[in-house]
C-alpha cells in the first residue's frame, strides 16, 4: 500500500550551492513541531549525500530522496 | 583504586535542564574551530563548516584570534586601534567581512573580486551570508582578548552577536571538550 505523503513545508533551495540547502532546511526545521514533513528541492548534486549525512547527524528522518531531471527532491520528517 | 573514586566530587543532579530539543542527542557533540586567519579563502571554509555543523545539531564554537579577528570587526570601521602602529596595521589589512583578501593570487584585490564573481555565478553563499546564517544557527564566536588588545580593538569595534572575549585557557578547554577541533 502506498501512502501519499503531503509535506507541511517547502524549502526551495534550487540554484543554491553547498551548504545553503542544508542551512536553509535546518533553520526551518528548528521552528517546526516534531512529526512535521518538509519537502526540499535542490539542484546541487552534492546535496544527495549531504542530506543523508545531515539526517544521520540530527536524527531527522529522510523519508525520500528522488531526482527529476536536474532537481533533487527530499522528504524529511522532523523527529 | 577505590579511594580515587570516593574523592571525586559529587556532581549536582538538580541543575536546570534546557528544554528538550529533538536535536538534543546530536547537540551534545561539540565542534570547535580556531579561526586564526583573516584571509578570504580561510574564513570562507570556517563559516561554511561552522554553519553546517550548527545546522547538523552540533554545539559549535569558533575562537577568533589574530588576523582572524579582523573579519569580525564592524564594516564601517576603517582605522582601528589607539596608536600609530595599530592604525597602520588596520590600514594595511582593512577590517570587516567584506574586505577579506586571498592568501594567494590577491593581485591588489583582483583575485577576491574574481572569486566573488565566480561564487555569485555559481550561487555560492558569500562570507557575509554565511556569517549571518552561522549567528542565526547559534554558532558562538569567541574573540581572543589578548589579540584584541594588541590590535587596539574594543568590544564596540566588533560586530554584534559575538561571545565574551576570552584567552588561551578557554580555547584549550573548548578544544579538549570538543569531539573535533580545527585550526584554520
Amino acid at each position: 500500500m502506498t501512502v501519499l505523503l503531503t509535506a507541511d513545508e517547502l524549502v526551495d533551495a534550487r540554484g543554491l550551492s553547498c551548504p545553503m540547502p542544508i542551512v536553509k532546511t535546518a533553520t526551518l526545521v528548528r521552528t517546526l513541531a516534531s512529526g512535521k514533513v518538509i519537502e526540499v528541492l535542490a539542484t546541487d548534486p552534492g546535496s544527495v549525500k549531504d542530506f543523508e549525512a545531515w539526517s544521520r547527524s540530527t536524527g531527522n528522518e529522510l523519508i525520500e530522496s528522488t531526482q527529476e531531471g536536474s532537481v533533487y527532491r527530499f522528504l524529511i520528517r522532523k523527529i | 583504586m577505590t579511594t580515587a573514586l570516593l574523592e571525586r566530587p559529587i556532581t549536582p543532579t538538580a541543575q536546570p535542564q534546557p528544554a528538550v530539543e529533538p536535536e538534543a542527542k546530536a547537540a551534545t557533540k561539540q565542534f570547535v574551530i580556531i579561526n586564526w586567519s583573516g584571509d578570504l579563502d580561510k574564513v570562507w571554509p570556517v563559516l561554511i563548516l561552522s554553519s553546517t555543523a550548527a545546522a547538523s545539531g552540533l554545539a559549535v564554537k569558533v575562537f577568533i584570534t589574530y588576523w582572524g579577528l579582523l573579519p569580525f570587526v564592524k564594516e564601517d570601521r576603517r582605522i582601528v586601534g589607539h596608536n600609530w602602529m595599530q592604525k597602520m596595521l588596520a590600514l594595511m589589512q582593512r577590517p570587516g567581512i567584506g574586505h577579506v583578501k586571498l592568501t594567494k593570487m590577491n593581485f591588489f584585490g583582483m583575485g577576491p573580486w574574481m572569486m566573488g564573481k565566480l561564487a555569485k555565478q555559481n550561487n555560492v553563499a558569500s562570507p557575509r551570508e554565511l556569517l549571518e546564517a552561522a549567528l542565526a544557527l547559534g554558532v558562538e564566536f569567541v574573540p581572543c582578548q589578548m589579540t584584541m588588545d594588541m590590535f587596539g580593538l574594543t568590544r564596540d569595534d566588533m560586530i554584534e552577536g559575538l561571545g565574551e572575549p576570552a584567552g588561551a585557557a578557554t580555547a584549550i578547554e573548548m578544544m579538549t571538550n570538543a569531539q573535533s577541533s580545527l585550526f584554520i
